[in-house]
């Protein structure tokens, strides 16, 4: 029995008058890859951005259901957000580092958090590079703007910059859909790395990538979860027809 | 020891977000209070000659006599709403076809040059102040009329024009982006069907763009209306109703700048110029509202 | 007629009026900048105005005009961003927030000479400030706070969701992630509008007349203690400024070279207007480059 890092029970998102996801329980395990899988407008990354509740900032969304890390519901409208989402980062489809400095993109959020020594925020800098394998790449160049920096380089940048703050899940929307084969490999190659330290729950239109990094692996099919399951099991021997259409192609 | 730090951490970032919101509702709040005690303060200044001094309204708005140190004083105000009506009227059909023209040059018929020249120009007279404005008719526009036609050359086409000439940038530049937001499949079917460059413009083009062209019109009309030193120098401040468009004339903003300050606040006087100014808010009331109505309009 | 002909001459008619647009601007300032050029000196930049004599200068009433808009922005600034962000990024859809749209753009579109009457009886008289820059500063606050409002909108709306998204996934407060990742990136729109609407501040007369006055003290320029009452820096005293300037010399203007005067003294206005024109694109570009930088 592994540890639970999260768990959702009955989790619904409105927007407006329509269900986007509907009553899905799911738990994830601590330091493993969960991937997400569905075909678009599935619900797949609305369930994902309510996790760290960043479906808050959509006027209209409606978030039912409960949200469990440890002891708390984070669902609860007294839930301090802003302290939730340092616990759990994210990683978007677009790559999008902030308009500073390599070194300030990475330090800016620790030091937000209260540390203000610069020997250690050097040191965060350097270890969070050094995990999301770009600090050979950049060491010389730490103070030149983020926006320099390949698209591929800038979505390693923006994990590095999640992971600084020291969250124990990352969230990834389609991570590496907007690269190129070799940096999306490079994304993939550092998502097995990154789970020995995190948890990660991860988006992916890209069957084969879920199939390579993941563990866990739910199909989602309007705004429910068909199956979920070992990903091993799921891609070779799904126990529902409509996961054995999906991964064979026959939809989507 | 690290629950310390989280604790006051915690506080931290709660007082931080509680400040933000606190300062940011004071400014709204400050802004809302504003515009209410500025309508407030109008309307009921505004109001007292006819409750406090007892003025009719059949006086001030049908009465064509300004005498208000006459004995009895008359009030009649329909002089300077007349005025203000004709010269903004005047000047936004003035403005209208050479903005609308100048837009269908910078957008349809050569965008580069338009764009690169016209617009910044454009954009530069939209900063001249009125006063300028003003002081230009008075050198150029109202001698000129001085020349060609009887009279002083003060008076309703003087203020006109030169209204006409100061709103021309507002309204070329919503004629401009209405006619740039057309979509490009619009005008190609159009084209593929063969017609020719001003069938396309007058068939498909303006017919689309009406209602956003006609919100460019009445804000530039708004601001003719509503404008006072410009036109209170070149109109001649005659307070009647003038038999030709070269006949000293005013508007309710050009008695309002001309007397206000010679009247003592709570006087009988002093209470029409501010109900002058009322009917001023409510007309900026009216023309909001048209184009609230046109926006719509060009929205569906 | 056939098509083709009508379309030519259509054309012809387009152009025409476009043309006529450029004569109309181009004669205006030619004309503004060839009367008035000649007639600004150093002399006239900063000596006093004459009443009935020759070889007045607009010193003071430029003095004003410039510390009228400095403390006019100081005001208004804060204001206008505070009351922007708002708009962009706390308010919640619904009635209210429409209400407070619609009201902001009834302001907009006041009638300058309106506002000057409120000033005239709120701060003026019933605030006690008398005809002084204060008064001045204050109505022009009002009258510029709309436009600053939706400028800081429109910057705030700039920003691409994802930044804001990345900064608060951080942990960071919404109030953080507003100051620290937003407003940087909206800061060229919000400066370049900002400079604009200092242009529109420096011409306005109309909210002046009855809030700054139409006089000006005799100005000591030694005495920049701001409590003493000849002091040029003292906000509540009475100042004319180079707009009701060149309105009053206009309708009321003794002395024999008021047209040159006038003339003059547009052409500083034009000047200055030109000049916070090219600043606000020059410092928009600047400010873009600066924060797009691929160096």
């Amino acid at each position: 029995m592994q540890n639970i890092e999260l768990s959702t029970k009955d989790l619904s998102v409105f927007y407006g008058e329509k269900q986007a996801v509907k009553e899905i329980s799911l738990d994830f395990a601590s330091r493993q890859v969960t991937a997400l899988i569905g075909p678009s407008g599935c619900g797949k990354s609305t369930f994902l951005r309510s996790l760290n509740r960043m479906n808050d900032l959509i006027g209209g969304a409606r978030i039912t259901g409960e949200i469990w890390i440890g002891d708390d519901n984070i669902n609860d409208p007294k839930t301090d957000v802003v302290l939730l989402r340092q616990k759990i980062g994210m990683v978007w489809q677009r790559p999008n580092p902030f308009h500073k400095s390599i070194y300030e993109n990475i330090a800016f959020g620790p030091r937000y958090h209260g540390i203000r020594d610069k020997k250690k925020l050097d040191q965060i800098v350097e270890e969070s590079l050094i995990k999301a394998a770009l600090w050979e790449e950049t060491k010389d160049r730490l103070n030149r703007s983020a926006l320099s920096l390949s698209g591929g380089q800038q979505q390693r940048l923006c994990i590095a910059r999640s992971i600084a703050v020291s969250p124990s899940i990352i969230l990834m929307d389609e991570p590496a859909s907007a690269l190129d084969p070799i940096s999306s490999a490079k994304i993939e190659e550092l998502i097995s790395e990154l789970k020995r330290e995190f948890s990660i729950i991860i988006v992916t239109h890209n069957m084969h990538q879920a199939a390579r990094v993941s563990e866990k692996t739910a199909f989602f099919l309007m705004g429910e979860v068909v199956e979920y399951d070992d990903t091993s099991k799921l891609f070779t021997n799904p126990s529902d027809k409509r996961t054995d259409d999906y991964i064979s192609g026959r939809f989507g | 020891m690290a629950q310390s730090r989280e604790k006051r951490k915690l506080k931290q970032h709660i007082i931080e977000e509680w400040t933000g919101k606190v300062f940011t509702s004071l400014c709204i709040v400050l802004l809302v209070v504003t515009i209410f005690s500025l309508v407030y303060f109008v309307a009921t200044k505004g109001f007292s000659s006819f409750i406090k001094d007892g003025i009719s309204l059949g006086e001030i708005f049908g009465g064509i006599k300004w005498k208000p140190e006459g004995e009895p004083p008359l009030f009649g105000a329909l002089p300077f709403i007349i005025g203000s009506f004709s010269t903004s009227i005047l000047a936004a059909v003035i403005a209208a076809p050479l903005s609308i023209s100048a837009a269908l040059f910078m957008v349809e018929i050569m965008p580069k040059l338009g764009r690169k020249y016209l617009q910044p120009a454009i954009e530069l007279l939209a900063g001249i102040p009125s006063v300028v404005y003003g002081f230009v008719g008075l050198s150029v526009i109202v001698p000129f009329y001085r020349d060609i036609f009887p009279g002083q050359g003060l008076g309703i086409a003087a203020g006109a024009s030169v209204l006409s000439i100061m709103i021309l940038p507002t309204m070329t530049s919503i004629a401009t982006d209405a006619l740039a937001a057309l979509p490009p499949g619009l005008k190609e079917g159009s084209y593929a069907l063969g017609a020719t460059r001003w069938q396309t413009l007058a068939r498909t083009v303006i017919p689309t763009t009406l209602p956003a062209l006609m919100t460019g019109v009445v804000l530039g009309m708004a601001r003719a209306f509503g404008e006072a030193l410009a036109v209170q120098m070149v109109i001649g401040n005659a307070p009647h109703i003038p038999k030709s468009l070269f006949e000293s004339a005013s508007t309710l903003t050009s008695a309002i700048t001309l007397s206000m300050g010679n009247t003592v606040m709570g006087s009988v006087q002093n209470n029409v110029l501010w109900t002058l100014a009322l009917i001023l808010m409510l007309m900026t009331f009216i023309f909001v509202f048209i184009v609230r109505f046109l926006e719509r309009r060009a929205n569906r | 007629m056939s098509a083709k002909t009508a379309d030519k001459i259509a054309t012809a008619v387009i152009v025409f009026f476009a043309g006529i647009i450029v004569l109309i601007m181009a004669g205006l300032l030619g004309f503004i900048l060839v009367r008035g050029l000649g007639h600004i000196s150093f002399d006239f930049l900063t000596s006093p105005p004459e009443t009935i004599k020759e070889g007045g200068g607009i010193g003071p009433q430029l003095f004003n005009s410039l510390f009228l808009l400095v403390l006019t922005m100081i005001i208004t600034v804060p204001l206008g961003l505070g009351a922007g962000i708002y708009m962009s990024e706390y308010a919640k859809p619904g009635k209210v927030t429409d209400f407070i749209r619609l009201i902001v753009e009834v302001l907009s579109s006041f009638p300058s000479i309106v506002v000057g009457l409120f000033g005239l009886l709120v701060f003026v008289n019933m605030f006690g400030f008398g005809f002084s820059l204060f008064s001045g500063a204050l109505a022009l606050t009002v009258f510029n706070l709309p436009l600053m409002v939706r400028i800081t909108e429109q910057g705030m709306q700039s920003v691409p969701q994802a930044q804001k998204e990345a900064s608060l996934a951080l942990g960071l407060s919404k109030w953080k992630t507003i100051k620290s990742i937003m407003l940087p990136i909206a800061l060229p729109i919000i400066l370049t509008g900002t400079i604009l609407a200092a242009g529109r501040v420096f011409g306005e007369a109309a909210a002046l007349l009855f809030t700054a006055g139409m006089s000006s003290p005799r100005l000591d320029f030694s005495d920049w203690n701001p409590l003493s009452p000849m002091s040029p820096l003292n906000p509540f005293r009475p100042a004319e400024t180079l707009a009701v300037h060149i309105w009053k010399i206009n309708s009321e203007g003794l002395a024999p070279d008021a047209p040159e005067i006038a003339a003059g003294a547009s052409a500083v206005l034009i000047l200055t207007v030109l000049i916070f024109n090219l600043l606000a694109r020059w410092v928009g570009r600047l400010l873009h480059k600066k924060f797009t930088a691929t160096k």
